[in-house]
Formats: structure tokens, sequence, C-alpha cells
């Protein structure tokens, strides 16, 4: 179809009837341009891939991907992790009961405590997060199911949500804010920890809930509707989440600047996992001095408002206490396959250098042909 | 007689003409001007189309649907609107549905782009065409009227000038030209350059004032309109009753310009798309080549894949659902109805979802890639210096555009031999007279210094000015000759272009006329006969003795020169006025004069007498019955004399006459032709004249002398022969001679035997014996006869040929009996041996073609011996050969059997005929049985055995019989080249036909695929174009293939519950084909080289590469998709476990997979790029520098658009993130790792021949050419095509393949074993375990425990 750059007029021939009356001298030579493009004659770097050409490529990445994975390990190494699984699958884990009996409707919460030990300090910042297993936060219909206009403040999408957020769009004739599946199933278990020392005593220790969230989202993308004064009013005439146990201007009604839409524990929830386990950032615990560690060795209690079902879909909560490096979290992964890939490489160099002096020689001598 | 006067027509015309029941099959035409006044209904010619050329396809209104229409006949396109269109319904969709129809309408709305641009070109220059003025009678104003070729309608007179071009079919009616004829050119139409004499209609012959169109009243009946050039009949009613018949000598066809006459007028017959040239303008033309085919086969192996894996995922997302029962999870969001579905039911709907998730499989870019390419290889194909022919200023034309690479794939190669092995120009080389032979000698040595010649200055072209030798045998002409040819070889070797130009366009003027063909020297013996032959001649007629008392050898010589000067259609034109035909005009006119004073007593009539004048026409028209046989009647012994021997004309056109100057040109349809006239010239017999009535020729001694040309049979390949009727003025005797082919020339004259007696016998035997001589030194071999006949005799056999002429059904077979009639017992005068020689570089260009394993067979009309002889010059069979003649000896010879012909050793079928080297001759008689049912597969097994055969004396349907045999017997490819009207069917049966833009004619070039200018540049076209463009389409469609089969969504789809999600945004996923990733493959594509063109024409065995179909193999698609499959896991798990169990989202973990697929398929793409030129690496830096801006760009432009990725400031984010260059750089490496090894074991250790020759290519020139030569010197002696060193002890590559895919598993499996030993010795993270061992033992991890 492409290929029809086709004239009719040349078959015709009417122009070079016409053209050729003229004089006979002015005729233009149709003689191809003798330019390297034209003739293909472009210089060309022309690579050829034998055993002896490709050798040193396989050594090279050889050489600099296993001091990169090394490197990778150790500094994944470096970081400290402690995880711990309060879902309560086990009857001995403290959290067993508040599994068992949890119903999205019961009123009064289930707290349980689930205490645990450091064996080492954690020195930097330490990153709280909670961790769920087996959840799909992938699901198509899952992550379609929200509506970016009503989270950015838009006040007709407010009264009006998308479309998309069927079937959490509206409850009992009002429009639900915030709308969608992701919101209706936020996580809603509060965490607290404690500290006991020496002498038993439980010291709290101060949990950051803000800067856990993107800058872009918590500023640019999440808004209030009307700004963030009086949400109770900004809210008024929609519903909340199925759900949930508040409406969504009440989500920490302690800051006026983490209420709402731009409450961060919301904005992370609302940026759906990549994978079935994810964790999320839950709090930060800051460093108070360089001389003591953030969290000294020792024993701590965990204790869990227990809001969250997860073991209809066969699901596990956890809690995880990570530093971070500046390749994030802990995860040896990558050092590991650094080391292999180079591995492999140096690997696959060694025989292609005996390749190359068994057979490859012939290359180099003139008389082929013999 | 009643046509003497027309009465003068008023407004009022007969309607009453009964409706015939052959209305339908005829067309009426009325002249337009008697319906002037009258209502457009009434006009009977108003149903005929009228001159307005609409060659667009569109309007405006309707562009839009038809051209959706057009496109929706692929079925590609309807495939991917589809499935954008699946995405409106709400349940199944994947994408936002718009975006999802984006693709589909870029790629729609480029080709309608594409066709629209085309349509407005041709809408353009329709509307120039359209609007050309022409002159038209206009009857209100009683003139005629300017006005645009649209306006023109049938039946209108149009008056045409010198060089205008016609502007419809046109029934030329009147002409300035004394001779009532009127010259065209036809250069447009059939690319032949001699002008073409066309005649009045004969009822209008004898006007003597200028037409009037008021007072025509003829009704013209005429056939249909039909795209034969050649054809047409009809008639002219007058109002009187009379007919007349009217032939294609009488039409005018649009699109030919009008030369050498001052002003013609005719009646518009057929007008637009009616018209003849309208109707050959057929347009290019469409085959798939055979790599689509193959393609499509994949491209259905894709759909299957894509089938199987939509299904995986189908019955997976029921599983996933039914494992959860009656507890619905928070995640398993409802139907926006609320309805909860069922899993089957979620399971048939997430079907419909992944195939359009899934769409990216199938390419959707890949046809209008490869269109693009397969354009920029043309394109590049027409650049080619080396393609281009200087001498006629012509390259070669690619006129199918879309098989280039079927060029690369060739197998058999079916050549045409003169004019395409030959040059088809034709010298004279030797004759025989009467029994007598005159060889030549000195011609011959002229011959051989051309040759000579032609090679030295290969050698030394910076002195060209130096004379090389002259021969003291030579006379001066043809020392003149040396200097001549020096000049003309110069333009052509090394000359600057404007010289060439100058000679080509010297050359142009006269239709062949080199002076090797030109300049021939006589042989002294045969000179000195025709000398003494005509001064007794003269001598005879001026003591006006009866010239039968000649003696009749000598009157043989004379006949046979007089046969050789007028026997042929040749045109005599003068030089310094190109394209003037030189015109007797003022003797013309005192002649008839004088005549008419003379016979003005005795003729009834003026008109008669004019009529009995001029009444004999050109070719195959003949004067009205009548009035010839009223001339038949006429005593004319006065009349001959003065006639033919009236004072030479004083002056022709005021230029004297230089003969010896060679200052005549002579315009010959065929070059034969005009060989046979520069011979007879040679010999002082000179054709000085044509008209249609006569001819003049120069003898010497004699003078000028003037036959009355009664008939011309024109030359058919059935006949194969001509005949020309005169009235010979010496004799005063009707005179029949006939030239033709030695075949029915002969049996025409041994037919003759039972009168004759027998030294007649004794010269036809003889003659016959020199023929055999001639055709076995290759030359062609004409006879000529001549035939004497009695005014009873030539009376009774024009009554039977004008009853012919005049018959509307069935006139061809009537005035073939005719002319059959006519041609037998002939008396053979002698025959001519004619030499054409091999064009520049045939034999080298067989020879290597043949080494790159390409069987060449030639299938000729000449005479067995002739082709054996050109076989052998051309190097096509091999002295060393033996061979096999096949020649059927009876009609009802069934069963053929072979016999060598030197060699017993091979006479039956069962021997193994591949030991010895084999030929095969066969003849065009015993091919009919070898094409019969029942025998053509014995046949093609012992063609096959043979290195080359030679099929003779076929006809045109034969060769194209013998192509379709082979191509749908063998199943190979084939090339049929040639360059005639008889090579047309063959070409066109041909999987490429390749026509040669010689000299006979443009017939071949019209039906071909490629024309190529001479048939060595066959050669490059092949060996380097075919080559490159097969592995490049080839590489590009592998590399398609692959780079939609990187489906990284599937491997997620076990992360998301099968649901159909993807982590890709979906503008990435659309895009990625579209923009990203296109160009680098584009330029790949259309630039790459494997082999250099010098290494691959130095070494044609290369080229068994692409016969093979070595670049794209059914395995090779399947070992791609099997590297797709592994890059893909790769390209996902990596990014997998790097990112597993953190807090990445969605989004954030797509885009780096994105970006590393996108580097992963970059450098594969690098990996197989053979040269890098800049245009590559831009490219490549284009692609990767797009998708980043296009990236951040689009991350930063809507925080709350683009649900439901939402990408706000991901990329942004990402550039920030150490992991994200870590991962890009580990994924490709590692993805591509078993392919980079794999080649360059392959490199080392079983390097294909196209590798070697790469290899080949890096070494330097000195030691290259030193390989080159040995491996030449090798390959000619090994019977193998392939020279030893290319074919090393090399395993096969499948297995080799699959060893190294093997390797490839062992070292994953290694991998994903250490990362499991890693993890979980060192104890810190169990959790990291766990995912390895999911990843190792199965996907659910609930029950595992590490």
């Amino acid at each position: 179809m492409m290929a029809s750059s086709y004239n009719a007029k040349e078959e015709d021939g009417h122009n070079s009837g016409a053209s050729n009356n003229g004089g006979a001298g002015v005729v233009k030579s149709k003689k191809p341009d003798n330019t390297a493009f034209k003739q293909q004659r472009l210089p060309a770097w022309q690579p050829i891939l034998t055993a002896g050409t490709v050798l040193p490529a396989f050594f090279v990445i050889g050489l600099i991907f296993i001091p990169i994975g090394i490197g990778l390990f150790v500094s994944s190494n470096n970081i400290k992790e402690f995880e711990i699984d309060y879902t309560g699958v086990d009857i001995n884990n403290p959290c067993y009961n508040c599994a068992k009996n949890f119903s999205w409707n019961s009123t009064t919460p289930c707290v349980c405590s689930v205490p645990f030990t450091l064996e080492q300090p954690f020195e930097s910042n330490v990153f709280m997060y909670y961790g769920l297993s087996n959840f799909y936060q992938n699901h198509r219909r899952y992550v379609k199911s929200r509506d970016d206009s009503q989270l950015n403040g838009d006040q007709s999408a407010l009264k009006n949500p998308s479309k998309e957020c069927e079937p959490y769009r509206t409850s009992e004739g009002q429009p639900i804010a915030p709308c969608g599946a992701i919101a209706n199933s936020l996580f809603n278990d509060t965490l607290e920890l404690y500290h006991i020392d020496s002498n038993g005593t439980r010291n709290t220790i101060p949990l950051v809930k803000k800067g856990i969230a993107w800058w872009t989202d918590k500023h640019v993308k999440f808004r209030n509707p009307g700004g963030n004064n009086n949400l109770t009013v900004a809210f008024q005439g929609t519903s909340k989440p199925v759900n949930w146990r508040k409406p969504v201007y009440e989500l920490d009604p302690s800051d006026p600047e983490n209420n709402g839409f731009i409450n961060e524990d919301f904005i992370v929830w609302m940026r759906t996992a990549a994978l079935p386990t994810f964790r999320k950032l839950y709090r930060i615990i800051q460093k108070k001095s360089s001389t003591t560690p953030t969290l000294p060795s020792g024993k701590y209690l965990l204790e869990i408002t227990y809001n969250y079902p997860v073991l209809s879909f066969d699901g596990r909560k956890r809690m995880i206490l990570s530093t971070i490096s500046w390749m994030g979290g802990k995860n040896p992964f990558l050092g590991i396959a650094y080391i292999t890939v180079g591995s492999i490489c140096f690997f696959l160099g060694v025989v292609l250098l005996i390749i190359h002096h068994k057979y490859d020689t012939r290359n180099n001598s003139p008389d082929i042909p013999n | 007689t009643t046509s003497a006067s027309f009465p003068a027509i008023g407004g009022k015309k007969e309607k009453q003409r009964k409706k015939k029941p052959k209305e339908n099959k005829t067309r009426t035409v009325h002249a337009n001007i008697l319906y002037d006044n009258a209502k457009g209904e009434e006009n009977p010619n108003r149903n005929y189309a009228n001159n307005k050329i609409k060659t667009t396809k569109y309007t405006v209104l309707s562009f839009l649907p038809k051209n959706l229409f057009e496109q929706f006949h692929r079925f590609a396109n309807v495939y991917f609107v589809f499935i954008a269109l699946l995405n409106f319904v709400p349940v199944v969709n994947a994408f936002q549905p718009e975006l999802a129809l984006a693709p589909v309408v870029f790629i729609l709305s480029v080709t309608a782009i594409k066709d629209l641009w085309e349509d407005y070109r041709r809408h353009r220059s329709d509307q120039e065409i359209n609007h050309m003025d022409c002159l038209v009678y206009s009857r209100a104003e009683r003139r005629y009227v300017e006005r645009y070729w649209k306006e023109v309608r049938v039946g209108d007179f149009i008056r045409l000038r010198c060089n205008e071009i016609l502007p419809a079919d046109v029934l030329l009616l009147s002409s300035s030209d004394p001779d009532r004829l009127c010259h065209i050119e036809t250069a447009t139409l059939d690319g032949e350059t001699n002008l073409k004499q066309r005649q009045v209609v004969r009822s209008f012959f004898d006007l003597d004032c200028d037409f009037d169109p008021l007072k025509y009243n003829g009704i013209i009946e005429c056939e249909k309109p039909n795209n034969d050039l050649n054809r047409f009949r009809g008639y002219i009613i007058h109002q009187s009753g009379r007919r007349d018949a009217l032939y294609k000598e009488n039409l005018l066809l649009r699109g030919c310009t009008i030369r050498n006459t001052e002003e013609a007028v005719g009646i518009v017959i057929y007008a637009g798309h009616e018209t003849k040239a309208m109707l050959n303008n057929n347009g290019p033309r469409y085959k798939r080549s055979k790599l689509e085919r193959q393609m499509n086969v994949h491209v259905f192996w894709c759909v299957i894949i894509l089938l199987v894996m939509c299904l995986f995922a189908a019955v997976g997302h029921g599983l996933w659902m039914f494992q959860y029962g009656d507890k619905r999870p928070v995640f398993d969001v409802l139907s926006p109805e609320g309805t909860d579905l069922s899993p089957i039911m979620s399971a048939i709907y997430l079907f419909l979802t992944m195939i359009i998730v899934f769409q990216v499989l199938i390419p959707i870019s890949l046809f209008v890639s490869i269109e693009i390419v397969k354009i920029c290889q043309v394109y590049f194909i027409h650049q080619d210096m080396d393609l281009y022919d200087e001498e006629t200023d012509s390259h070669l034309q690619c006129r199918a555009l879309n098989i280039t690479e079927d060029l690369g794939q060739m197998q058999y190669i079916f050549s045409d031999k003169t004019g395409t092995l030959t040059e088809n120009k034709m010298v004279f080389r030797r004759c025989t007279v009467a029994g007598v032979e005159y060889s030549h000698d000195a011609n011959a040595r002229r011959l051989a210094m051309y040759q000579e010649m032609d090679s030295e200055e290969e050698d030394c072209t910076s002195h060209s000015g130096t004379l090389p030798r002259r021969d003291s045998v030579t006379s001066h002409q043809s020392a003149r000759v040396v200097l001549r040819s020096q000049s003309t070889k110069s333009h052509r070797r090394t000359g600057s272009r404007a010289e060439a130009k100058r000679a080509s366009i010297l050359s142009k003027h006269t239709a062949f006329s080199s002076p090797m063909e030109k300049d021939i020297t006589p042989d002294p013996q045969l000179l000195d006969k025709v000398n003494e032959c005509s001064s007794q001649m003269d001598f005879m007629r001026f003591h006006s003795q009866p010239m039968s008392q000649l003696p009749s050898d000598l009157a043989d010589i004379i006949d046979f020169f007089i046969a050789l000067t007028i026997c042929n259609t040749v045109v005599v034109s003068s030089p310094n006025q190109p394209r003037q035909k030189v015109k007797l005009t003022s003797t013309k006119s005192i002649q008839s004069n004088l005549l008419r004073v003379n016979k003005g007593s005795s003729s009834s009539s003026l008109i008669t007498n004019r009529s009995s004048n001029r009444g004999c026409s050109s070719l195959l028209s003949s004067p009205s019955a009548e009035s010839t046989l009223t001339k038949l009647d006429e005593e004319q012994p006065p009349r001959g004399l003065e006639h033919s021997f009236g004072p030479v004309p004083p002056c022709y056109n005021g230029k004297a006459w230089n003969l010896e100057d060679g200052e005549l040109r002579y315009e010959a349809e065929s070059p034969d032709e005009a060989a046979l006239v520069y011979a007879a010239r040679a010999y002082k017999c000179s054709l000085v004249g044509r008209l249609p009535d006569q001819v003049t020729v120069e003898l010497p001694h004699l003078g000028k002398l003037s036959f009355e040309l009664l008939h011309t049979l024109g030359f058919d390949s059935t006949r194969k022969r001509m005949s020309v009727v005169v009235r010979h003025p010496l004799t005063d005797q009707i005179t029949v001679y006939t030239k033709g082919a030695d075949s029915s020339g002969t049996t025409c004259a041994n037919s003759l035997k039972i009168f004759i007696l027998v030294s007649f016998i004794k010269i036809v035997s003889r003659t016959q014996n020199y023929l055999n001589l001639y055709a076995a030194d290759g030359l062609r071999t004409l006879c000529i006869a001549k035939k004497i006949l009695s005014k009873e005799q030539y009376a009774c056999w024009l009554q039977h040929h004008l009853q012919a002429e005049t018959a509307i059904q069935g006139r061809e077979e009537l005035l073939f009996d005719s002319a059959l009639r006519l041609e037998t017992n002939l008396q053979l005068l002698g025959a001519t041996g004619i030499e054409d020689r091999l064009q520049d570089g045939v034999p080298e260009t067989i020879a290597s073609l043949r080494m790159a394993g390409l069987q060449i067979w030639v299938l000729t009309g000449d005479k067995q011996e002739t082709a054996v002889n050109i076989a052998y010059a051309c190097k096509l069979l091999d002295p060393e050969e033996e061979i096999l003649t096949l020649n059927a000896f009876h009609s009802n010879f069934a069963p053929f059997e072979i016999y060598p012909s030197s060699s017993p050793s091979s006479s039956s079928h069962t021997t193994p005929f591949t030991v010895l080297r084999l030929g095969l001759v066969i003849d065009g008689r015993t091919l009919a049985y070898a094409l019969d049912k029942s025998l053509e597969d014995k046949f093609l097994a012992v063609a096959r055995s043979c290195r080359s055969v030679l099929c003779c004396r076929s006809t045109p349907l034969q060769k194209s019989m013998v192509v379709k045999l082979v191509r749908n017997k063998l199943k190979v490819m084939t090339l049929a080249i040639g360059d005639g009207a008889n090579d047309v069917s063959m070409i066109q049966v041909a999987d490429v036909g390749v026509g040669i833009s010689g000299q006979e004619g443009m017939q071949a070039v019209m039906a071909s695929d490629f024309a190529l200018p001479r048939f060595r540049y066959l050669q490059k076209l092949l060996l380097v174009h075919g080559h490159w463009c097969y592995s490049r389409l080839a590489n590009m469609i592998l590399y398609f293939f692959y780079k939609n089969a990187v489906t990284l969504i599937f491997w997620y789809q076990f992360y998301c519950g099968f649901s159909g999600s993807a982590m890709i945004d979906q503008w990435y996923l659309i895009f990625f084909n579209l923009m990203f990733s296109a160009f680098p493959q584009l330029i790949t594509g259309t630039l790459d080289k494997d082999v250099s063109a010098e290494t691959l024409q130095q070494l044609p065995q290369l080229y068994v590469n692409g016969q093979n179909s070595e670049e794209y193999k059914p395995y090779m698609f399947w070992m791609n998709m099997i590297d797709a499959f592994y890059q893909s896991l790769v390209c996902f798990f990596i990014p997998y476990f790097a990112y597993a169990d953190s807090d990445v989202d969605l989004f954030t973990w797509g885009t780096p997979i994105t970006t590393l697929a996108l580097f992963t398929i970059l450098v594969h793409l690098g990996i197989e790029t053979k040269t890098w030129t800049w245009m590559n690496w831009l490219s490549i830096a284009f692609s990767t520098a797009l998708f980043f801006t296009v990236a951040l760009c689009y991350n930063a432009s809507c925080p709350t658009c683009y649900t439901p990725s939402n990408p706000y400031w991901t990329m942004q984010r990402l550039l920030q993130d150490p992991l994200f260059y870590l991962l890009c750089v580990i994924t490709p490496v590692a993805a591509l790792l078993p392919r980079y090894f794999y080649r360059a074991c392959q490199g080392t250790l079983f390097p294909s021949p196209v590798q070697v020759g790469r290899q080949l290519d890096k070494l330097p020139t000195e030691t290259r050419r030193n390989i080159l030569s040995l491996s030449r010197v090798k390959a000619g002696s090994a019977l193998s095509p392939k020279p030893p060193f290319l074919s090393l002890s090399k395993p096969s590559p499948k297995v080799m393949m699959l060893c190294v895919v093997c390797v490839c598993v062992c070292v994953c499996v290694c991998v994903c074993v250490c990362v499991r030993v890693c993890v979980c010795v060192c104890p810190v993270n169990p959790q990291n375990c766990v995912f390895v061992c999911e990843f190792l033992y199965g996907l659910n991890k609930r029950d595992i425990t590490c």
C-alpha cells in the first residue's frame, strides 16, 4: 500500500513528450549523484563478533560488575532490619484473638501487644513500615478504582465522583469521599512502639507521622476541597467510605495539615503497591542525638489497635523496622545479581579465550583458503 | 465512381439508422458538429466517455470512507481496530479507549495521508493534462477554436499541428502532407524512437483542398475501446452507402506526438479513459514476496501464541477467583454494576482483556515499517551509480516496489537470448548468393578489431587518442571505422558526461546506428560481381535489351541486393534535420503533373488517375479495390521507364546527397533490417527514399531506380518472414521479394523443387549447407527469395487479399492465409549471416551468477545451432560439458528419448547425471512434448541434473510454460529476463520479471518488475542489492517479532492475580513500538550491510545465503521467540527481586522496567547491526532521548490526569534513585549475555559464509585480493558452489544453537541457586529467602517455609 508512489502521468507520457520538444542540449542527466549516502558507502564501524573481538568485553564487564556487586552487597548488609508478623494466625500470637473475632462493624477496637527484642542497636533514622502479604493492591479493577480529581480537591468531583469508583461511588445517596475501592480498603491498624527499659517501664518511642509521603503527592496531587480550613464543612454532603469507622476529615483531627485528603497515611495507602507482598512506610523514628542509637538493643513492645482484617484472603500483616542506605532498604539481591552476572561474564570470557586459542587463530593469517 | 464528390450536408442527417444487434460489439461515431444545435440527449455520441481524465481515486467527499474501506482490506488493520473498539466495552477494557485507538488511528492516518498525497499529485497532473489546449472545430464559429483537452468529445474534429501531442485517439482525415501521411512519434507509448507513418482514411485521400468538417457526412463504425495498441478495425459509411475499411494506420493514438507534418485533421474516436493509451496504463504491480509469505505464517503463529497466553491468563484468573470462594477480598472489586462475577464469567471477560493487553505481540507497525524500508531500498537501488548506463542515460527502474527482497532469493534465471545476452546490434557478417559463399574476411577482421579495442580501452583508458594498429589489409573505410569507434568508445568508457550525452543524443536520432553496424567492408569478389552485373544491366538498359538475358547468377546477385534494400520497412531520414523525412516534394508534384498530363485522356476521372498513381500503401493496407484493378488493366509501357528513370530529382530538401559520408540515416523497426540495408549500401545498393507507394534505390551505374510498392506483408512471428510486392522498374514484372527465417524460407524454396532444374536444387542444398555453417558460427541467418508473378496471378491473389482486408471478423487469420498463399514457390536467392554481438560482460556475469548457485536457462526463438554457439560464447555451455540434445523427430513422437551427443554413458535416465557436467539443449518441438503433463516430471528430472539448459525455437507461450513448470513443480524462485514482446508472458509468469530497456520497444519493460539497461547489471542487482535487501528485511522482520514478543506484562500476571493489570503505563505500552523503538530498526533495516558490495560481487557464493533463506528460517523465528522469552524473564525478574517487598508503587516499579526493556531492545539491535554509521548512532540516541523527554514531559504535565497510572513526577524521582541506574545497567547485560555469547561463538566456531565474507572485508585490500583470486580458482574447479574454506568443518548451527540455549538455561538455574544459597546462608532476612523459594518452587508461597 505504502509502496505505490506511482504517478500515472509518467506512464501517460504527456510531460516527457512536451519537454522533449525543446533543445536537446539542456537534457538533464539521470545519472545518480556520487555521494556516500546514496551509494551506500557511509563510513561505518563494522564490528565482527568473534571470540577474539568479544573477549575483552566479557572480561571488562566481569571486572566492573563484581566490585559493584560486592559494594552493593556490603551496603545492603549494613542495613539493619527487623520484622515481626502480628497477623495472629498462630494461637500463640498475642493478636490471635483479635484476628479471630474481627468484623468490620465492631465498634470496640481490639488491642494486642507484641513484645520483641532487638539484638542490635539501630543507629541512624529508623523507618517503621507495615507490611502486607497476599494483598493484591495491583489488581486491575482495584488500581482503577479512584478519582484523582476528587482527591485533588475538585468540588464537582467531590460531589459527583468518577464512574471508575463504582461500586464505591455513592453510599446512601451521597457521594463517597474519598471514593473508590483503594480508599475504601485503607489500612487502619494503629501501631505504637514502646521501649521497655531494664526496670520494665514502657517508654513511648516518638513516631513522626509526617514526611512519609512523596512531597509531590502531599503538596500537588492531594488537596482538600476548599483548602484546609474547616474540613467538616467542606466535606458536607458526602459520605464516608463503607469500611471506614470515621469520615475523612477526622483522619487526624490533631493536625489540620495532615487531615482530610492530605493525611499522609492515606496518601501512602493510595499509592498502590506493585506486588502482592509489599510494605508501606508508616512512621519515622528520628535520631535524637549522635551519641545514642535511635533504637538501642533491648526489649520492645508493639501495641496494635487491630482493625484490619487479612485472614479472609490469607494475608499477613507485619511491622518492619529498618534503617536505609543510599540505595534504599535492605535488599541483597542486586549485589548478588551483579556478582553473579560479573562472574558469569568472567567465566564466559575464559571459555571464549579457550575457544579463541583453539579455533580463532586462522583469522589472523591471510591463508584462509588453505 | 460514386465517391467522386460529397454532397454538402446541412443540419439534417439520416437518423433512421436501424439498431443493429451487434451494437454492443461496436462503437458508432457521428460527427459532433451535426448535433451542435440539438439537445445533448440527441447526440448519438453522448454515451461515450469525454476526454477529461481523472486518474484520482478519491474525491473530497469520498476520500475518508473509500480510503478506510481500502485500508480495511488488510486484515491486520481490521484486527487492530477490533481490539481498539474492544476497549470501549467497560467490562473488558484495559486501556483508556481513546488512547487505545491512537496507534491504529496513527497507522491508518499515515497511510491515508500518503494516499492523499499521491492522489493529490495525480489530481494535479490530471489538471495539467486536462487543461492543455487543442484546436477543435466549432460549427458556430465555422473555424477551429482553442479548447481544453477535457472539453474534447468523441465526434469532434480537431486540428493538430506539428509537435503537438494528441489529446485523444483520432481518426486521421486530412493531412497537409502531399502523400496524405502523418508522422507520429510513439516513444511515450511503446518506447520506440522511430517515426511511424499514419495514413489518411482512404475516402479522404483525394481531397485537393483543405478538409472541411462541414462537408463530412460519414458514420464510423469501429471496435469498442480496447487496449491493443496494434489493432484498430472498423469502417466508415459514407452517405452514399459506400464503406471504407479503417486500419490502425488511420488511427493516431493519444499521447503520441505529431512530427514532420504541418497540420492534420481528424475526428475523435476514443476519448479520455477509453483511449488506448489510458487503457494500457494499468499501474504498478503488486506481488507478494517469498519472505512476506513466510512472515505471514509467523504472524499467524504469533496470533496462536497470543491466544494461548490469553487462555492461560484467563484460566489463571478463574482459579485465582475460585480460591477465595465466597470470601471476597477487599481488593477484588465488584463490577461497576455492583454484581458479583462468577470465576468463569470473569475468566471469559479477562480473556478479552488480555487480548487487548497483549496486542503488542502482533506487530502493528510491522507492515508499515516493511513498506517504508522497501521504499528506501528501492530508492537506493535507483541511486546506484553502477546500475546507471551512461550510453542511454537510463538507470534501473523498479516497477514493482514490494519484491526487492525476492532479488536475493532467486534460484533459476530464465533468459532470452537476443537483446538480452546479445546487444541486439546486428552486424552483417557474411552472405551466400546463388550457392556461392562470400566470406567477408575483411569484415570479420574489422569486427574482431572492435572487440579488441573494447578490451584494450579498458586497459589503457588514459591515452584514448592514440590510434591502435591500422591493418594493411583493411580498406580506407575500416580505417575510418577505427577512428570513429575510437571516439564513440571513449564516450562510452571514459568520456565526460557531456560527451556521452552528445553521443547518446546522436544515437537517439537514428535507431541502431553505431558505426560498427553501419560501416561494412564489402567482400571484394562480391563487389566486383555487383559492379559487373550492374554495368551489364546499364548497358542492356541503354540498348533496350530485355533484362532476362542477364546470366542467372548475376541476376541473382542484383536481385539479392535489391531484396536486401527494399524488403523492409526502413525509413530514410537526413541527419542534419533529424526526424525530417527526406521528401521528394518538388519532384513528386512534377512527376504527378507529368503523369496526369500523359494519362489525362485515358483516365475517366482525375481521382482515379491520382489514386492509380499513389495507389499503394505501406504495411498491411492496400489500395482500394477498384483503383488497383483499374491500374492493372492500364497499359503502361511508356510510363514505367519514364517513372523510374525520370531525371534525378534536382533537390531533396535542398540537400545534396553524399552517400560516402553516410549522411543518410535509416530508421528501422528492428536492427537486423537496418543491418541488411547497411550491408547492401556497402555494395553501393543504397536505399535513398521510401514512400508508402514507392521505394527509391540507388544502384551503381544504374543510378536511382524507383520501385513501385504494391504491397508489404509485414513480419510476424508465426510466418517468420516478410514480403514486399513491387513492380520491378527494369523488367516491369510484378516481383515478390521475401526474406525470412531459414526454416520457413528453405521449406518454401524446397517446395519449388518440382518446377526447377537440378542446378537449382544444388543451389538450395548448398545454401542450406552454408546456413548450417553460419548457424554454427552463431550467426543469425535469413534467407532471401523472390518470385515473379504474372498479372493474372497477382490479380487473383489481390482479389482474395482485399476481401481478407475488409473483413471485420477473423481478419487476422484471413490475412495470414493470404500471405501464405503469396509466399509459396519462391526462388531462393541467397542467405545472409548477421552477427548479434554479445553484450559487454555477459560471460562474466553468467559465470558469476552461476557461481552464486543460480541455474541459468536460456529460452530463445533462434535456431538450435545459433543458440548453442551463443551459449558457448557466453560461457553458458562449457566445452568440457556433455551436451544432451533432445530433438523430437516425428510429430507423433510421444515419449522422447535422450541421446547424448558424444558419449554413450549417459544414455538412460538411471545414469547418475550428477557425475557428469551436463548441458541440455532442447528444441521447441520437443519442448512441446516435454511440457506435456505425462512427461514434465521426467523432463524436469533431466533438466535439474544439468548445469545449464538451452531451449531453442521456443514460442513465447512455451517460454512462459517452462517458467511456470519450473516454478510450480520445483518450488523455486524464478527470474525471467528479456527485452522483447515475445518475453512478456515469461516475464509475467516468473516470480521476478526483469525487462531489458533496450531497443525492441517497451513491452517487456512495461510487463517487468525491474527494468535494466543491460544484462550485466543483473549481477550487481542480484548479488549485491538482492542480497542486501533480503538480509536487511529478513533481519528486520525477525527483530520485529522478537521485539514484540518481549511480553513483560505476561509475567506480571502471576503477581496480580491474572487480573490483566499492567505495571507499564499505558502510554508507554502503546507508544513503545510506535515511537520509542521504531527508528533504529528502520535505519538498520535500510542501511545495514552485512558484507560490502565488492566482496559480494567477488564472492558470488555468498548469494547462496539468500537462496537457502539462511537469514530467515522457521527455526530462527522460534529461536528469537525463545530468546525474547528469556529476555523478558530477565527484564521482569531482575526488577522484581530488586524491588521485592519494598514500598515501591505500581508505576514507579513499571517505569524502570519499561526503560530497561527499551535499553535491552536497543542493545539487541546493536548486536544484530553489522555496520554502524552515524545514522545508527543517531537513531539510537534519538530513541533514548525521545523516551526520556516524553516520559519527563508526560510525568510533569498533569497531576490528576492519566488515570489509572497517574505518573506525576515518577520519572523525575526515578532519575534521583541510584537503584534505577543500577538496574538499567545490569538487566540489558544479563538479558543479552546469551545472544552475545552465541554470536561470538558462532563467529568463531561455525561462521556462516556471510561472516567469512565480512571478515574478508576487514582484511587489507591486497591480501583480500589474493584470497579471492585463490578462492575463485578453487571454486571454479570444484563442483560445489561453496569454496572449501567457506564450508569449514562446521556443526549444524541448529544443534549448536540448542547447545547454547541449554548452557544459558543452566546458567540461569545456577544464578537462581546462587541467589538462594546466598540469601539463605546469610540469615539476616529470611523474607528474601521466601521470595527466592517462591520463584524456585512455585508461584504460590503460602505453604512454603524456608
